[in-house]
């Protein structure tokens, strides 16, 4: 076989310039594979995942943000991304504006509110 | 494209023997090795609590001193984990799997009378040692003050 | 122009085994509009993660799916091996590959038969799960289980198959490759097939990588990619090339698995061919993880992602599964969307979905 596994790519950036490098990387070539919510220390990591189809790369932008921090939605650019961001919505409490199709906290039908993010740690 | 294609087939399976067995009747055969329900050898058992920290579900208890080991038949998801985890080796995987219930019931095993009296004097011996330890100590530190 | 109604389809349907949910928005019998809504089955699996150790998460991780369960344990087994820097034996390798695709057989002949099922071909349904049946018995006798393999640990694979039982997989092998060559003509060519499939819910290759659609779904649409192509497990001592279809409609869709499972028994009688003879099992694993990976995967159902951050303590920050039927959804959507409503059934079958593990 040809293709090895190539290394995972960690970008840190900030949360405004999240539209800006989706646009970049959707112009070279990426394709949007996931995002996900992580509660690290009282902080939210953000991963979005782009892969390159071609050379089997993997690029990840890593948001780290305090919990009241606003993030854009990144569907109108990726209309992919509509379930992944409405879940970090859900699950973590992550303030995503301007979702394409917002569930409204209605993706999952679960009882608590954001049963995975800071209200579950002060507890 | 063609029509009827699967008749052939069709015809020969309406000929064919069942491929289904009538389960309850039959008896099913598995095969060596199939992961079916716990079993324990409760006389090599020794109360570690290995198997009941390994457990991802927590089905399992052990009482150390009643010398008992219960399995929640209805929790075990029969993983196999604790197999792996048990020291002694006192624990199997054995064919056949739990059978449907209308409640849920736990199994306890206890060990024989033999073994739960040889483990009795087996930790009575040790307490008794551990006291006369405990009291030379004592005596030694209070002879060291004096002098 | 008529008027605008809203059907809904779902949670219950015949064509679905698991409950999904579209309110489809029809006019006369098009369908213009399909919303899709997730949720009944919702389990909490990764919130689960940040109470059980990592190595009790390798049962957690298997029961994400009852279909592609080994799958699921292999690809957080190799996500954690990798944060650890462990190198698993290659018989164990090996082992992993061929459970791998046996578990990749016996889940596209489940799709088949549902498939034949949805266009109303009952007969080939039960031939398609007869089949299916050798492959969970060859599960059974080799790990354990039908279904749930729970093989995999953190290092390595806890069982072996010892040397005649890799005889019966390969005789048994022979005899499903015979019987799949007449399920395969009656696929391809029977017109009731045809009649339903062809040219049915097309999706171009754009489309696919805009919604971001992945594994077989993909393919038929010609996006070339299949993970097992990065060379995880074995996979980077066997030969093969990703199955490729251009049409982009359901036909194509049936194609692909078809010819997997063909693909799959290549793999696994060149696995079998190739495998050491070395005992060696597994790593010991010392200590806890301390770190994060990305791990991808090719499940049946399409390329899988494994999240694994650990900060050095035997509990994970985080562990998180993408399933590919989650990435799925989107195209499914955009696919629905000026087709027939007595086509709806067979669409949201093509993408093979699988909602349990899609909730997690």
């Amino acid at each position: 076989m040809d293709i090895k596994i190539p290394e995972n790519e960690l970008e840190m950036i900030e949360g405004s310039d999240l539209l800006k490098r989706v646009l970049e990387l959707k112009k070279s070539g990426f394709r949007f594979s996931q995002a996900n919510a992580a509660l690290i220390d009282g902080n939210f990591e953000l991963s979005y995942s782009f892969s390159d189809y071609e050379t089997y790369g993997l690029h990840t932008l890593r948001i780290v943000t305090d919990t009241e921090q606003e993030i854009p939605s990144i569907t109108q650019i990726v209309p992919a991304a509509v379930f992944y961001e409405n879940e970090m919505k859900e699950l973590y409490g992550v303030k995503i504006k301007m979702i394409d199709l917002d569930y409204r906290d209605k993706l999952y039908r679960i009882r608590q509110t954001a049963p995975m993010g800071k209200q579950k740690t002060e507890e | 494209m063609a029509l009827m294609k699967f008749a052939p087939e069709a015809l020969k399976n309406l000929f064919m023997k069942p491929a289904t067995k009538m389960y309850p009747n039959e008896e099913p055969v598995y095969p060596e090795g199939s992961r079916g329900h716990v079993k324990i050898s409760i006389d090599d058992c020794i109360s570690c609590g290995m198997c009941v920290r390994a457990c991802p579900n927590g089905a399992l208890k052990v009482d150390r001193n009643a010398g008992t080991w219960t399995i929640d038949r209805f929790d075990c998801i029969a993983c196999g984990y604790c197999v792996l985890k048990c020291p002694k080796k006192c624990l199997f995987m054995e064919k056949g799997y739990q059978v449907p219930g209308p409640e849920k019931k736990e199994d306890t095993y206890t060990k024989s009378p033999e073994v739960l009296a040889a483990e009795e004097e087996k930790r009575r011996i040790a307490a008794m040692k551990a006291a006369e330890a405990k009291a030379a100590m004592e005596a030694k530190a209070s002879e060291e003050k004096k002098g | 122009m008529g008027k605008r109604s809203v059907i809904p389809f779902g949670p219950q349907h015949p064509v679905l085994p698991e409950p999904i949910h579209i309110d489809l928005v029809v006019e006369d019998e098009k369908v213009v509009e399909a919303v899709p809504s997730i949720g009944f089955v919702h389990r909490g699996l990764e919130s689960l993660a940040e109470k059980k150790d990592f190595n009790q998460l390798v049962y957690v991780a298997e029961r994400t799916c009852g279909i592609c369960s080994f799958q699921h344990g292999m690809g957080y087994c190799e996500a954690v091996e990798h944060i650890m820097g462990l190198e698993v034996p290659r018989r164990a390798k090996f082992l992993r590959t061929i459970w791998a695709e046996l578990s990749r057989i016996h889940s596209h002949l489940l799709w088949l038969g549902l498939l034949a099922d949805g266009f109303g071909f009952e007969n080939l349904f039960y031939q398609c799960w007869r089949i299916r049946e050798k492959i969970l018995d060859l599960h059974e006798l080799t790990a354990g289980g039908r279904l749930i393999f729970s093989v995999n640990k953190v290092g390595g694979v806890i069982k072996d198959i010892e040397g005649d039982k890799l005889d019966t997989i390969l005789s048994t092998l022979d005899e499903v490759d015979d019987e799949l060559r007449v399920i395969r003509s009656v696929f391809f060519e029977d017109r009731t097939v045809l009649s339903r499939l062809k040219g049915v819910g097309i999706l171009s290759k754009e489309q696919i990588n805009d919604l971001g659609a992945v594994g077989p779904f993909a393919r038929a649409s010609g996006v070339r990619v299949d993970m097992r192509m990065l060379g995880y497990a074995a996979y980077d001592e066997l030969s093969f090339v990703p199955i490729v279809s251009n049409d982009g409609d359901c036909y194509a869709r049936c194609f692909i698995r078809m010819m997997e499972l063909f693909q799959s028994i290549k793999l696994i009688r060149e696995a079998i061919g190739k495998i050491p003879a070395e005992k060696d099992l597994e790593v010991p694993v010392k200590g806890n993880p301390d770190g994060e990976y990305f791990m991808r995967l090719e499940q049946p159902r399409g390329e899988a992602f494994y999240y694994v951050k650990a900060s050095g303590k035997p509990i994970l920050d985080r562990m998180r599964i993408r399933t590919p039927t989650f990435a799925n959804i989107p195209a499914l959507c955009e696919m629905l969307k000026n087709t027939e409503i007595a086509d709806v059934g067979l669409l949201v079958l093509t993408i093979d979905p699988c909602v349990s593990c899609t909730e997690r």
